[in-house]
């Protein structure tokens, strides 16, 4: 059916809104066979049936072979299973932390996600600190959990972190393009100073450089490179390389 | 909702910058974030930033009689409220302590440092004074409500005009404002001890001193909240900083007053309108759509010729009595006399059956 594709092709790079349908007309294949093609729709698209909606405005992107979704600016934090964010501990109950990921509701996360926890051994975790986990259940139904342990039972640099450096908060579209494979903003950054990056895709990211005065300039850095197109990007941050130097 | 918790390496790194003398947003230690004062359409309305601090003032007034203690003073009376679109962790209808602090200081500056005289404000002694109201709301909360509350405060009395009274033995009338003055002395809050925190510093420290002062190094009152034993010489020292941005300040607030000012004597526009920038994020470009225009010119001439059918009905004048004459009624006139109802039936009539007519025309 190439008629799904055709439909979202000429709608690449466009903004839609929300209430922006796609129908897919069956009848157009004149011929009795229908090949079934799967089409992943993301972050806000969603499937009505014989249509496809749009829930969110925003530019419609298409990843080879049939990924669509629709990419927008948000600054909220909505748990989605599998993803990995920075969390604050709120408070520790019995066997569990409960912990502040930005959503409206608090995530939990037993004591004995992390790697080599067992009832005798219980991880060093204080109310307060930060941690870098997955969650393994967010549906709008339940309470989020939280785990710092991948399925195999390794840490894989989730757990807890940042005795230093500085935690902030930026959009969820910019945490979106630092996590891409290739970012330009990483690479243009590495060539300023060295420093060490987490980045949670609840908006949070955590900073650490070796000097109070490099973190601070780090941070402001990616707060304003937000909006900016990577000529002023880069433009500025030339600046900051030779003004620190 | 509760507010975003501050995570230890957070706590422990604000208060490492802060002893390296160096702010989040790379100030200097002693400077104030970027402060505009903006005026509304109407005298006594102020809107000012602080940074990202938002604190809108709305001054107003109304004659009251007095208080039985006071015949000859005017009343003052002072509101601050905390918006919930100001942050997550203000909740409409809470009194919180915040709150509570907030207020308590700002009337103890404004009332007690005498900046307006509440003398002039009295009109007839024992039975009729202004009543000033000063309203603040707080529009958004990023650090330093104190001293945003107090420059919005300040400034939208400076503005003010209250209106003139004339009075001719017991009457009294109220003359449209625009030409009384008032000129409170001016008295601002600083907070310290880090100057001008934003919300992330303000979470981090143990106490607060409040200094409000004007820009004669006169001082109207100091507070000291927290529980923090301070050393004489930093009292001193916070006070010397203190005159310095107070000046800083009074200039900015008497530069913006006199703008304001000069924009309305030559009648060019003014207000909150004028100042906001108007910011486009996004504008979508869309290709020309092809609209069915076959039919439009045959749709036109048809709707502009039965339009036409109809002659415009003008009202004639009906004379009611000696020297009244009535042109044309919609509705029925409750203030006719028994006289006159005859004839209303009859003139209805006729007026029901053109209005008819003419609804019937604009349907089509």
């Amino acid at each position: 059916m190439d008629t799904i594709h055709a439909c979202f092709k000429e709608k690449i790079g466009e903004v839609l809104l929300p209430g922006d349908v796609f129908s897919i007309r069956l009848s157009e294949s004149g011929d009795g066979s229908i090949k079934t093609e799967k089409i992943i729709c993301g972050p806000g698209l969603r499937r009505n049936g014989e249509e496809v909606q749009v829930c969110k405005s925003g530019i419609l992107r298409h990843k080879q072979p049939n990924m669509y979704w629709i990419d927008s600016q948000q600054r909220r934090y909505v748990p989605a299973k599998g993803e990995s964010v920075i969390g604050i501990v709120t408070a520790k109950s019995g066997d569990i932390f409960k912990v502040d990921v930005g959503g409206s509701e608090q995530a939990s996360l037993s004591y004995l996600a992390f790697e080599g926890a067992t009832k005798r051994n219980r991880p060093n975790v204080q109310v307060g600190d930060l941690v870098y986990g997955q969650f393994t259940i967010a549906n709008k139904d339940m309470e989020p959990e939280l785990v710092c342990i991948d399925s195999c039972g390794r840490a894989n640099g989730m757990g807890v972190f940042g005795a230093d450096g500085l935690l902030f908060k930026v959009s969820l579209g910019l945490v979106r393009r630092l996590l891409a494979p290739q970012s330009e903003i990483i690479k243009d950054l590495e060539k300023i100073f060295p420093f060490e990056l987490v980045v949670g895709m609840n908006g949070r990211v955590w900073v650490k450089a070796k000097a109070v005065q490099q973190t601070l300039i780090v941070t402001n850095l990616l707060e304003t490179c937000e909006n900016m197109t990577s000529q002023q990007r880069q433009t500025l941050f030339k600046r900051v390389a030779e003004g620190s130097l | 909702m509760r507010d975003t918790p501050l995570s230890n390496c957070e706590r422990l790194f604000l208060l490492k910058a802060i002893e390296a003398k160096k702010r989040l947003d790379g100030r200097q230690t002693y400077d104030y974030r970027n402060i505009k004062i903006t005026f509304g359409t109407d005298y006594g309305c102020c809107s000012v930033e602080l940074g990202k601090t938002r604190v809108l003032c709305q001054v107003s007034c109304e004659l009251v009689p007095p208080k039985d203690s006071r015949p000859t003073e005017g009343i003052m009376f002072f509101n601050l409220e905390l918006s919930p679109m100001a942050s997550p962790a203000f909740e409409p209808n809470r009194q919180s302590e915040l709150l509570v602090t907030l207020n308590r200081q700002l009337e103890r500056c404004l009332r007690n440092s005498k900046c307006i005289d509440t003398e002039s404000l009295c009109v007839v002694s024992g039975e009729k004074v202004w009543q000033i109201r000063v309203d603040v709301h707080v529009l958004n909360q990023d650090g330093n409500l104190m001293d945003a509350a107090s420059i919005a405060a300040i400034s939208a009395l400076s503005h003010f005009r209250r209106p003139d009274v004339a009075i001719q033995g017991q009457d009294v009338t109220v003359v449209s404002p625009e030409t009384a003055e008032k000129r409170p002395r001016l008295f601002i809050c600083i907070s310290y001890l880090l100057v001008d925190p934003c919300e992330r510093e303000e979470r981090v420290k143990d106490g607060l001193l409040v200094i409000a002062m004007n820009k004669h190094r006169e001082i109207c009152s100091i507070q000291s909240s927290g529980g923090i034993m301070l050393l004489k010489d930093q009292v001193l020292r916070c006070s010397k900083i203190a005159s310095v941005k107070v000046s800083e300040i009074t200039e900015l607030i008497n530069k913006a007053l006199e703008n304001d000012r000069k924009i309305r004597k030559e009648g060019g526009k003014f207000g909150f309108a004028e100042s906001m920038p108007k910011e486009r994020i996004t504008t979508l470009k869309r290709d020309d759509a092809p609209v069915e225009m076959t039919d439009v010119k045959e749709t036109a001439s048809d709707i502009v010729n039965r339009t036409e059918t109809t002659t415009e009905v003008v009202p004639s004048p009906v004379l009611v009595a000696m020297g009244t004459a009535q042109v044309g009624e919609g509705i029925v006139n409750s203030w006719a006399l028994d006289e006159d109802e005859e004839d209303e039936p009859q003139t209805e009539d006729r007026k029901t059956g053109t209005v008819s007519d003419v609804c019937f025309c604009a349907v089509e």
